[in-house]
């Protein structure tokens, strides 16, 4: 087991590694940021007194080792745009993130996760196909499409919630269900094979030959079963959401990291870009780490077999 | 005294593709068990045994239906009950073992509460009563330390010990019928002779009457009191144990005790040639007619009927003679 988890921390350390050379490279390739940082019609001397000011000037090979150092210390450095730490703007805006990202976990859980009971339980009735339905729809239609839809009924035609912004409950709403949207899809499939291979099993088959309670058989014996995989996706894709709902925050002007992420590709800010794609890469590793360390404590055979 | 459990004309029949096609899977079985009494069922695999024991506990798969027929199980009809009153019924007074013992215990629940359940649920114990009951059987089935192992999980335990628990399960609400179908297949051969024994032990003990599936001859000349031989939907031959290893009436039973390994003998075993029926697109006439080496004219188009044989021995074939005497003495029932 020790082996396991070794091994299993060395490729994270390898996959963030490689994550932060890709990033390091593409966000040098969308310009140079003296140009945004300078006022209109800056002269030369003063781009290259911007330039040195912040490193830039520099060969990216020692730009790089000094990003790396001071990620090694804890630090993401300094933000071009705010003059602020990343690490204090990425964690003010996390908390907004957070509350998104929950609320949306929420709302997919609450329709995926029965839907996809239902479905299996009642496999190839009315409800299987309409869920299987809105399952396609879900994993077909985009969540910025969705987005904009939304805002268009709900805000602009009913005005029934605001168009976008932060503030209280109702400004959660739309950007909520469209980052959820998709996920809720994913969930519902997954419940429903989860539960279709479990009701299958010869467990469930000894469980209705004792005669129980059919409630019994399907919301214990069958429901905990079914349930692991589904909540390893959804802790997943909590953190996914936290740290990639840009296109959703965007639409929504909801100020949370991704948001952040939009601002400094567009401002050209080389350390805030850098660091919360890391920080994002680092959470996303974490969570896959953990739960391949957790699955391999439940299950024995991963663990022997390693 | 009516019997335990009287089957008589039972047909099960799988509707696959949309209705289209009709798999005969159990097509005019008719036997009788006594209390107590041990029935061994046999034939080789997809002849239809497992759908027999299905249709007794009403859990068949969607795709099945008993369309005719009747099941009498202590004076009760069985066929035409509603769901609820089957599912009062099983594990309360029919119990079931499966074939994989180390699939039919829930991964994720304690021995206590699996052993536990048919008590719980059809007895209504609760508390100490019901720990006590769960000790008790876990000891039946010489689980040892029973007080630890109760709060282990399936994984903990070795597969003999699983099945062994599979047996606590099915013994737990008392029934007065156990179908057991194959239970030892997946098991070793000393585990699975230790299994039987056990079984056996707790049949004396308690009065069970039991339904033994196998394609083992060899389990069945142990265990069981009677024998039903099934081939393609139907069962071809029924009979005293002792009666049928002694004179085998169907070519097809003749071929199975051929095809038994026996101590001792040097010469290769004789293996049936050929493959058993597809039972979506049975043969003409007798369904084993295909395969069998005594094979007549009339096999190819006439399905046999049924043949008093001897006392409590009948047959389905062209060749059987009937016993005059024990035909018209005693009527079958
Ligand atoms: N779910 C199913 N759908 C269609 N046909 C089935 C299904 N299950 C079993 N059958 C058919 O029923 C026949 C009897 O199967 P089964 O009762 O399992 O036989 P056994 O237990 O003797 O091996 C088989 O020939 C098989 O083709
Ligand atoms: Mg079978």
């Amino acid at each position: 087991m020790p082996r396991f988890i070794a091994q299993r921390v060395a490729y994270s350390l390898v996959t963030l590694f490689l994550l932060s050379m890709t990033i390091f490279v593409i966000v040098r390739l969308t310009g140079d940021p003296a140009l945004l940082m300078a006022e209109p019609g800056a002269r030369p001397e003063d781009l290259a007194r911007i330039r040195a000011q912040w490193g830039l000037d520099r060969p990216w090979p020692v730009q790089y080792v000094s990003f790396i150092r001071n990620v090694v210390r804890g630090e993401l450095g300094r933000s071009f745009n705010y003059r602020l730490p990343v690490s204090e703007l990425y964690f003010q805006r996390l908390g907004n993130s957070l509350q998104l990202a929950l609320a949306a976990t929420l709302i997919s859980v609450c329709i995926g996760v029965p839907a996809g009971i239902v479905s299996a339980v009642r496999v190839n009735s009315w409800w299987d196909n309409l869920g299987k339905a809105v399952a396609l729809l879900g994993l077909s239609i985009p969540g910025f499409w969705l987005g904009l839809v939304l805002i268009l009924v709900f805000a602009v035609w009913l005005r029934w919630l605001p168009t976008s912004g932060a503030g209280d409950w109702r400004h959660l709403i739309l950007p909520a269900v469209s980052l959820g949207w998709y996920f809720a899809a994913s969930l519902l499939r997954l419940t429903r094979s989860s539960m279709l291979e479990v009701l299958g099993s010869e467990y469930i088959k000894l469980a209705r030959l004792k005669g129980l309670p059919e409630a019994v058989v399907i919301g214990l014996h069958a429901f905990k079963n079914a349930l692991i995989p589904v909540f390893t996706l959804t802790g997943v894709n909590l953190v996914i959401m936290v740290n990639a709902a840009v296109v959703i925050e965007v639409i929504f002007a909801w100020p949370g990291i991704g948001r952040l992420l939009f601002e400094g590709i567009f401002q050209r800010d080389f350390p805030l870009v850098q660091g919360v794609v890391l920080m994002a890469g680092f959470m996303i590793v974490l969570v896959n780490l953990v739960v391949d360390i957790l699955y391999a404590l439940i299950d024995p055979r991963i663990r022997l077999t390693r | 005294m009516a019997p335990l459990l009287h089957v008589s004309d039972l047909r099960t029949y799988f509707f696959t593709f949309g209705g289209t096609r009709v798999v005969k899977a159990v097509d005019g079985v008719s036997f009788t068990l006594e209390a107590g009494e041990t029935l061994g069922l046999v034939g080789e695999s997809g002849c239809g045994k497992t759908t027999t024991c299905l249709s007794l506990v009403g859990l068949l798969p969607p795709a099945a239906r008993i369309v005719g027929g009747s099941i009498r199980f202590a004076g009760e009809e069985l066929t035409g009950k509603s769901p609820r009153e089957l599912r009062r019924l099983r594990g309360r007074r029919i119990a079931m073992i499966l074939q994989d013992p180390m699939a039919s215990l829930n991964p994720l629940l304690t021995i206590a509460r699996q052993v536990g359940e048919p008590a719980h649920f059809h007895l209504r114990l609760r508390g100490r009563p019901l720990r006590e009951r769960v000790l008790g059987l876990l000891r039946a089935v010489r689980i040892p330390s029973p007080e630890v192992r109760c709060r282990e999980y399936p994984h903990q335990m070795s597969g003999g010990m699983r099945q062994r628990i599979v047996g606590a399960i099915a013994l737990a609400a008392e029934p007065q019928l156990i179908i057991a179908d194959e239970p030892t297949t997946n098991l070793d051969v000393t585990i699975q002779a230790q299994y039987l024994n056990l079984l056996k032990e707790i049949q004396q003990q308690t009065g069970v009457a039991l339904i033994f599936v196998t394609h083992n001859l060899g389990i069945v000349a142990k265990m069981c009191d009677k024998v039903a031989v099934m081939y393609a939907g139907k069962i071809v031959e029924q009979s005293p144990v002792r009666e049928l290893f002694n004179a085998p009436q169907h070519p097809y039973t003749r071929a199975l005790l051929g095809a038994m390994p026996k101590l001792g003998r040097r010469e290769p075993l004789y293996a049936i040639p050929g493959q058993p029926p597809n039972l979506a697109d049975p043969p003409s006439g007798c369904a084993f007619h295909p395969r069998c080496p005594e094979v007549i004219p009339r096999c190819v188009s006439e399905s046999p009927e049924e043949v008093v044989a001897g006392n409590g021995h009948t047959a389905r074939c062209w060749l059987v003679q009937p016993d005059v005497e024990v035909s018209r003495g005693r009527p079958s029932a």
